[in-house]
């Protein structure tokens, strides 16, 4: 396993959304209501638009969440940049780990297709929407709309056993 | 020639803002400043589209509320109920007296929890001068106490909706014509201590929201537009504002003008030609008398703020809205003597039109679908809070900005002070761009 934590030893997160709903982000910060008194000595969040003010440029991290699908060139990149600051990325949710339901558009008709084409030029949307494993690596993921609740805790609390190893 | 990223040229520089923080979803601002003058500004929501109007195009009505609940996590719900509005509008469907009131729950506890998500979590840190909620000091006991409050409240919000909905987020069990699975009473009942534990939290809010020194009056007063009801129950009523029009839910389509704007991914609206303002502020300008009687004998001092036009007091109203919601949830608790397992009507599809309006937590929410013989969805249209709000924000940032150069203040100030002017918009992007525009005819 990674080394993990910062020198407090506390695990660096980052929490990113991309096109979808952020129902993930809305269960998370729901989680906090219960957690946040365990988490607060063991969590430090490097980047998480929804809690603060984040630095425009991608910190160095030990894990990021990620939810959303890739429907843009700059989300593109963006990700990318998160795979190669992040020690590990966790796709959050449906739309990120399995592209449904925002690229819906991936599977219109014609005549829809013809419907939203003067918006998918005028903004230069992606020709197809991507999940996040057609971009980048991906170590684990939480499916569910909104994401399974006991998988993501799952997960954060395999990490932060690291923390204590 | 001057230099745009000169940190010490407080007259000429530009402001690039590509993610707004703790707001729901995406948005972005840009200021072009010129000898203290604001050449260009442009806030722009910048979600990328889902196209949800598109998507359910050839679905059965029947299954839309579901699909449409995915337009926004945070206010997943209200989508789910004002579609359920809708569709049940089309079919003819009349939902029972229970259903009704368990709807009226399911609805205040999103409110308490949404409302509380963006007082607590995006409002508080700016009056308290902090980056985010989680950076309180605990040893000061007053910011202590509000970090406490903040997870109780909003947990107290999120169990009611689960008790309810199945779930805070996409509630699977509401439907048309009633539920498939129905809450158990005693979850309820074990509600009411909490229900009433978080009422003087929510009083300590109220007064902290009041006193905020922040204030931000347009020039021109928009006018304040919502669905009112006698009882203050966001889900029914006749759509009002200040000017002193009332409306039916079904004349909503010549009400609102639609504004395109090139640069954001989403449309704004005007009313009456002007500028428009939806939300809990506008909310209790039209309608502060129909609050629940407990709410509104305890709060005599802070309701005598309204009408307002002070942007900012958009927070109060929410803080007021919440503790109208608690007493409204304890009275519907404990009138409920029991909760019958009622059957779901039979839908009969039928070629039709359904509309549904009810107040979202940030404001008006129209739903309204088209529907063939085979009850399958022909078009649809969604208009949401935010984009009626949006092109009032626009202004209401660019006259704070206006001033605030005249009173010499430089680019950070500038960024921190339409930072929070966004927020007490309390705007929901990830609602705000997932439509086109439809021609009916």
């Amino acid at each position: 396993m990674i080394k993990m934590g910062d020198k407090n030893g506390k695990l660096r997160i980052g929490w990113f959304s991309f096109t979808c709903c952020e129902d993930s982000t809305i269960i998370f910060t729901e989680l906090l209501n219960t957690r946040w008194k365990n988490w607060k000595n063991q969590l430090e969040f490097v980047h998480a638009k929804v809690l603060k003010k984040s630095p425009d440029a991608i910190p160095e991290m030990d894990i990021a969440f990620v939810e959303g699908a890739i429907t843009g060139d700059g989300q593109e990149q963006k990700l990318k940049n998160i795979r190669q600051k992040a020690k590990y990325l966790v796709a959050i949710g449906s739309c990120a780990v399995i592209g449904s339901p925002s690229n819906q558009r991936n599977f219109f008709n014609r005549s829809q297709l013809e419907e939203i084409s003067p918006i998918l030029a005028r903004f230069k949307y992606k020709e197809k929407v991507l999940k996040l494993s057609d971009v980048v690596k991906v170590d684990e993921v939480v499916p569910g709309c909104p994401m399974n609740e006991q998988i993501f805790l799952q997960i954060m609390d395999k990490y932060l056993n690291t923390l204590t190893r | 020639m001057h230099d745009p990223t000169d940190p010490f040229d407080a007259e000429n520089f530009d402001i690039n803002l590509s993610e707004i923080s703790k707001i729901e979803g995406a948005a972005s601002l840009e200021i072009k400043v010129r000898n203290k003058k604001i050449e260009y500004l442009k806030f722009s929501i910048s979600e990328w589209k889902r196209f949800y109007t598109q998507a359910i195009q050839g679905k059965p009505a029947v299954a839309v509320p579901q699909l449409v609940a995915r337009i926004c996590g945070t206010c997943s719900n209200a989508h789910l109920l004002c579609s359920l509005k809708a569709i049940e509008n089309a079919f003819s469907v009349m939902p029972s007296n229970q259903t009704k009131q368990l709807r009226k729950l399911l609805y205040f506890g999103l409110l308490i929890r949404d409302h509380g998500l963006h007082l607590y979590i995006f409002a508080l840190p700016d009056i308290y001068g902090k980056n985010s909620i989680l950076d309180f000091d605990e040893k000061d006991p007053t910011q202590k106490q509000l970090l406490e409050d903040t997870f109780e409240v909003k947990e107290v919000g999120n169990q009611l909706s689960i008790i309810v909905g199945g779930r805070s987020v996409h509630a699977p069990n509401p439907t048309l014509g009633g539920f498939f699975k129905y809450p158990l009473l005693e979850d309820l009942k074990n509600l009411i201590p909490r229900l009433i534990g978080i009422r003087s939290k929510i009083l300590t809010l109220i007064e902290i929201f009041a006193k905020a020194p922040f204030e931000m009056k347009p020039i021109i007063q928009p006018i304040f537009s919502g669905l009112t009801s006698d009882d203050f129950s966001f889900l029914t009523g006749l759509i009002k504002n200040s000017a002193g029009k009332a409306i039916s839910e079904n004349e909503f389509q010549s009400y609102l003008d639609a504004v395109i704007i090139p640069y954001s991914h989403a449309r704004g609206f005007k009313l009456n030609g002007g500028l428009m303002m939806v939300g809990a502020m506008s909310r209790l300008n039209l309608s502060k008398d129909a609050l629940h009687p407990k709410t509104k004998s305890e709060l005599s001092n802070y309701l005598e703020f309204f009408p307002s036009n002070n942007i900012f007091h958009n927070n109060l109203a929410q803080a007021i809205e919440i503790l109208h919601a608690i007493d409204s949830s304890i009275d519907i608790i404990e009138n409920l003597n029991q909760i019958n397992n009622e059957k779901l009507p039979k839908i009969a599809p039928r070629e039709s039109t359904g509309v549904g309006v009810i107040e979202a937590p940030r404001g008006t929410l129209y739903h309204k679908y088209n529907i063939d013989a085979q009850g399958l969805i022909k078009k649809a249209e969604i208009i949401v809070p935010t984009g009626q709000n949006q092109v009032l924000m626009e202004r209401g940032i660019y006259e704070q900005t206006d001033k605030l150069l005249s009173e010499g203040a430089g680019r950070e100030i500038i960024i921190q002070e339409a930072e929070k002017l966004i927020r007490a918009f309390d705007p929901c992007m990830s609602c705000a761009s997932h439509f086109l525009k439809v021609t009916w005819k």
